[in-house]
């Protein structure tokens, strides 16, 4: 174990016990609130959707509380303090994103479902092929996204704890698995969801004190600000190998290196703005308020918050560069995850540490126990009630396999997220993007404004986005590949380790050379999907006219749809 | 499948190839398409000026802010007034012609 030395290091950031304090208080405090509003016996509709509970505005929030991960405050401040501009680009995409679900998804969505994405799907298809096939797509996507917040759960409470050893690391994935299905079974979507304001109004009004703390330091200039982040990094170690200070308010210094880079780029930003209106936590939200009209009002929340709190970022970031700077980041466990902690340590000593790292602790269960509820309700409903059961299963039932689900995700995640423990999390949560708007969103696109649209389209392209992004991952430098760096490892020692997936420099199987495969799978996802519609005549009026009447109108929303 | 349909088939057919239906497609559409594509392209306009014209948007206007930071905060102005924008018009104008619709296919149903 080496333990004895990380410690030696940990303590100088923040004092652990105090850390573990505002943690369990976090627990505690929101696992109340979650016994007390939602604790007992469920229909699957108040599992799954919370039955329309919530108003708009609350849903606003709670999207936002949904969105933004720990990739959104970790990752993006992290990307900003060591590489600058480029990482404003990922918040810029994430926000955009928001414009295609408010305009061509949401309140279609919220007319035409009423638990699951696969309701909308397969509303005017083949009820069989087209639940299994989007049930696995989603499940693909919500576990990518996973993994992301699983990994960033480990870096962060490694620093928190003072600990950076592989087997704590790992013991503390474990206990966010524990904790966040706990919520999970305890309040279904309802009490998810309440977590998810909580730490939504905690998250945003966290950033917004660090962010005017850091002004404040530079006199509530910005321009002021930069000149501090380029000073600290120009000071620093990494500026001897690369112009990191000089680049650091310009574009480029990630992306701009060759044409593959900025091809990849192109890549990652068609992946973030399509992505979104895909995601399957984010669609379910959607089914949380009673009508279409409440649904535009949740996403018009949501993106007056998600903007808002992205330009807090920003500051959150180069406040990390100018006040804590590159080094001290790269050095510590969790490296650019680190940004954001370490420049509250900074600012507030371990108090402030305390309480912005039991925020972004808070963040990370709340996202993790929405994918859950995502990916458990669409095995549930889709695969064990509608295919398996061929719709005759009782709500109970459904419930207690959607329970099992949750359990079984926790488990697949917490092991997928100690594997993935030392990717950055802005980048893997790129990917789930990058899979859902190549796998869910054209077909999403296609059921709701196309006519001609029918189920060998819808499986062509689910299938084909679906296999095309996760294959060309597979075998993109993400996985294997990556020329060796040498890496100090935690015991002390160098190595010369690949930033792939799999550290050995020797093994590369890699012939895709894009990091972010959604310059090539979304396309190939919008294809199929309009080929296979058009070798394929099925096509059912009345199903049809009845979907767009009630997609537009909002008729018979109220009522129960089952279909 | 346990439908309780409020309108039976015909009734929803009949609604769709309404010219009431029909112009409030049209409505929708006429919106929220050029909407999309607007924002669309203003968007990859800012990627691709990011990466093929680091010269401009690296330009320093004032101190340390670039054009590039401008270009990227733009973005964000952009994005809250086509939300404020589609709500404003949603509200006003597409609903209730959504609504009446709705409730006229109520009416056919009994």
């Amino acid at each position: 174990m080496t333990s004895l030395s990380t410690l030696a290091t940990a303590t100088t950031v923040g004092n652990p016990k105090l850390n573990i304090g505002i943690f369990l208080a976090f627990v505690v405090f929101t696992l109340a609130i979650v016994i007390r509003v939602a604790s007992g016996k469920k229909t699957a509709e108040q599992y799954y959707t919370s039955a329309g509970a919530f108003s708009g505005r609350q849903n606003g929030i709670a999207i936002a509380g949904d969105y933004l991960s720990a990739a959104s405050f970790l990752g993006i401040a992290g990307a900003i303090a060591l590489t600058g501009l480029d990482g404003f680009l990922y918040s810029i995409g994430f926000l955009v994103a928001w414009l295609v679900a408010l305009l061509l998804v949401a309140e279609l969505m919220r007319n035409t479902g009423r638990f699951t994405m696969a309701d909308v799907l397969s509303y005017r298809l083949r009820q069989r092929p087209v639940r299994i096939a989007t049930a696995v797509s989603v499940m693909c996507v919500s576990l990518f996204y996973l993994l992301a917040q699983m990994a960033g759960a480990g870096g962060l409470v490694s620093l928190l704890l003072g600990v950076s050893g592989d087997t704590a690391q790992n013991i503390v994935i474990a206990i966010v698995g524990t904790v966040m299905v706990t919520y999970v079974l305890v309040g279904g979507m309802k009490g998810t969801t309440w977590v998810q304001i909580i730490k939504a109004i905690l998250l945003i009004a966290g950033a917004f004190v660090m962010t005017v703390w850091v002004l404040g330091k530079y006199g509530f200039s910005l321009s002021g600000l930069f000149q501090g982040a380029v000073d600290t990094t120009s000071g620093s170690s990494v500026e001897k190998t690369s112009k990191a200070a000089e680049k650091l308010t310009t574009y480029g210094m990630k992306y701009g290196k060759d044409t593959t880079t900025k091809i990849d780029f192109i890549s990652l930003s068609l992946a973030l703005v399509l992505g979104t209106a895909g995601l399957p936590h984010v669609l379910q939200r959607f089914y949380t308020v009673p009508t279409s009209k409440q649904a535009r009002k949740s996403v018009e929340w949501a993106i007056w918050l998600i903007g808002g709190f992205y330009l807090l970022t920003l500051v959150i970031g180069f406040g990390a560069a100018a006040l804590v700077g590159p080094d001290r980041i790269n050095a510590a466990p969790g490296k650019a995850n680190a940004a954001a902690p370490l420049l509250a340590y900074e600012l507030g000593g371990s108090t402030l540490l305390g309480i912005i790292s039991g925020i972004a602790f808070a963040t990370i269960l709340a996202v993790v126990a929405g994918l859950t509820i995502a990916a458990s309700a669409t095995f549930a409903h889709d695969i064990y009630k509608e295919v398996i059961k061929n719709g005759q299963a009782t709500g109970e039932q459904e419930v207690k396999v959607a329970r099992i689900a949750s359990m079984v995700i926790a488990v697949v995640a917490i092991l997928g997220g100690m594997l993935a423990k030392s990717q950055n999390i802005a980048f893997l949560v790129a990917l789930a993007f990058a899979v859902a708007a190549s796998a869910n969103l054209p077909t999403i696109l296609y059921s709701l404004f196309w006519k001609g649209f029918n189920t060998r389209g819808a499986l062509w392209s689910i299938y084909g986005g679906l296999i095309s992004s996760i294959g060309l991952i597979i075998f993109s430098p993400v996985v294997s590949g990556k020329p060796g760096v040498p890496t100090k490892l935690a015991d002390g020692t160098m190595a010369n380790l690949s930033p792939s997936m799999i550290t050995n420099p020797n093994i590369d199987f890699h012939w895709f050379p894009l990091d972010n495969p959604g310059l090539v799978s979304i396309p190939i996802g919008f294809l199929l999907g309009y080929v296979g519609s058009k070798l394929s005549k099925e096509f059912d009026a009345a199903k049809y006219a009845e979907m767009e009447v009630r997609s537009l109108t909002g008729h018979g929303v109220a009522e129960a749809i089952n279909h | 499948m346990s439908t309780k349909p409020t309108a039976t088939s015909e009734a929803y057919v009949a609604v769709q190839q309404s010219p009431e239906f029909q112009s409030l497609r049209r409505k929708f559409r006429g919106f929220v398409f050029p909407a999309t594509a607007f924002f669309l392209a203003w968007y990859f306009l800012y990627v691709l000026l990011s990466i093929f014209a680091p010269g401009f948007m690296n330009k320093h206007v004032a101190g340390n802010v670039s054009v590039g930071l401008i270009f990227g905060f733009l973005q964000f102005v952009t994005t809250f007034a086509i939300t404020f924008m589609y709500a404003r018009w949603a509200n006003r104008e597409f609903d209730p012609a959504a609504e009446a619709l709705g409730d006229h296919l109520d009416g056919s149903a009994k």
